[in-house]
């Protein structure tokens, strides 16, 4: 019962940060639905007993993701002066059916297939329970491998993030100063 | 009526979907990107809701990864977007061509 309400209440203001993100003109009101829909992913994550991830979602995501997100829109400032206008020809349309087929065919293997036919397993044993120390036991031992390479990604993108902001890029010659 | 894993897969096609449209329709990189950060986070319920569904705790651990890949690509993208802003004064992909064929 708990979980049919958190469902529905968390459920809409997921959709309605969703659609906020993609609608609004200002690029700050789109970062702020975008954190919605992640705060109310993190209660999910939270129902479902993968606190853990939960936890992670909320610092990583909405902490520091979000944080970079806003410093970026401040640099750059607010250009409410997006061009909307079509380059493609019935882009709009093809994205709206587009996007219903994917949702229908979605829903189609979610309700009709049960997954069975993907992985042949239904779910057998003890209910999962995301925890600390359940997630820790795997990741050092089972997934060791990855986890070192994501320090080696991490540390790439830091770097690589670095370089570019580190170099400034020459002026181009023959292009005046101030020309459009 | 108690909720089913179905319920959560058909929240996150959805989530995916719009995400997906709003990286079509929108000319502003930064939304774009964040269009993007929409649809991994959709992805990431669906391992979730599939992980416990299936007993497993694996969905979780791919979930741990898609995190950590989308903070360095928020971290290189938006530097990238930052020096294409300080060269060309905007945010605008429609104005990014000039690789165009």
């Amino acid at each position: 019962m708990t979980e049919l309400v958190l469902f529905f209440i968390f459920g809409a203001l997921a959709l309605v940060g969703g659609l906020t993100v993609v609608a609004a003109r200002n690029p700050v009101h789109s970062a702020m639905g975008l954190m919605l829909t992640l705060f109310s992913l993190a209660v999910f994550y939270v129902v479902q007993a993968a606190h853990f991830v939960a936890a992670v979602q909320v610092i990583v995501y909405a902490g520091a993701v979000m944080t970079l997100f806003l410093f970026v829109i401040m640099l750059i400032g607010v250009d409410k002066a997006e061009n909307l206008s079509e380059t493609i020809r019935l882009q709009r349309p093809l994205v709206v059916l587009v996007g219903l087929t994917v949702v229908v065919v979605g829903v189609f293997v979610a309700v009709g297939g049960r997954f069975a036919w993907i992985t042949g397993v239904v779910g057998a044993g003890p209910e999962v329970n995301g925890t600390a120390e359940a997630i820790g036991d795997d990741l050092f031992t089972t997934w060791l491998l990855p986890f070192e390479a994501t320090s080696l990604l991490l540390i790439i993108a830091s770097a690589g993030a670095l370089a570019l902001a580190f170099f400034r890029p020459r002026r181009r010659e023959g292009k005046e100063e101030g020309a459009p | 009526m108690t909720v089913t894993v179905d319920w959560y897969l058909i929240l996150a096609a959805v989530l995916f979907v719009i995400g997906a449209a709003g990286l079509l329709v929108r000319r502003n990189a930064i939304v774009m990107f964040m269009s993007i950060e929409l649809m991994l986070n959709a992805v990431n319920l669906t391992f979730v809701s599939v992980g416990r569904e299936l007993r497993d705790l694996t969905g979780q651990f791919a979930v741990f990864f898609v995190l950590v890949v989308a903070a360095a690509e928020v971290v290189v993208g938006l530097a990238i977007i930052v020096s294409i802003f300080r060269t060309r004064a905007t945010a605008s992909v429609d104005e990014l061509s000039e690789m165009k064929g």
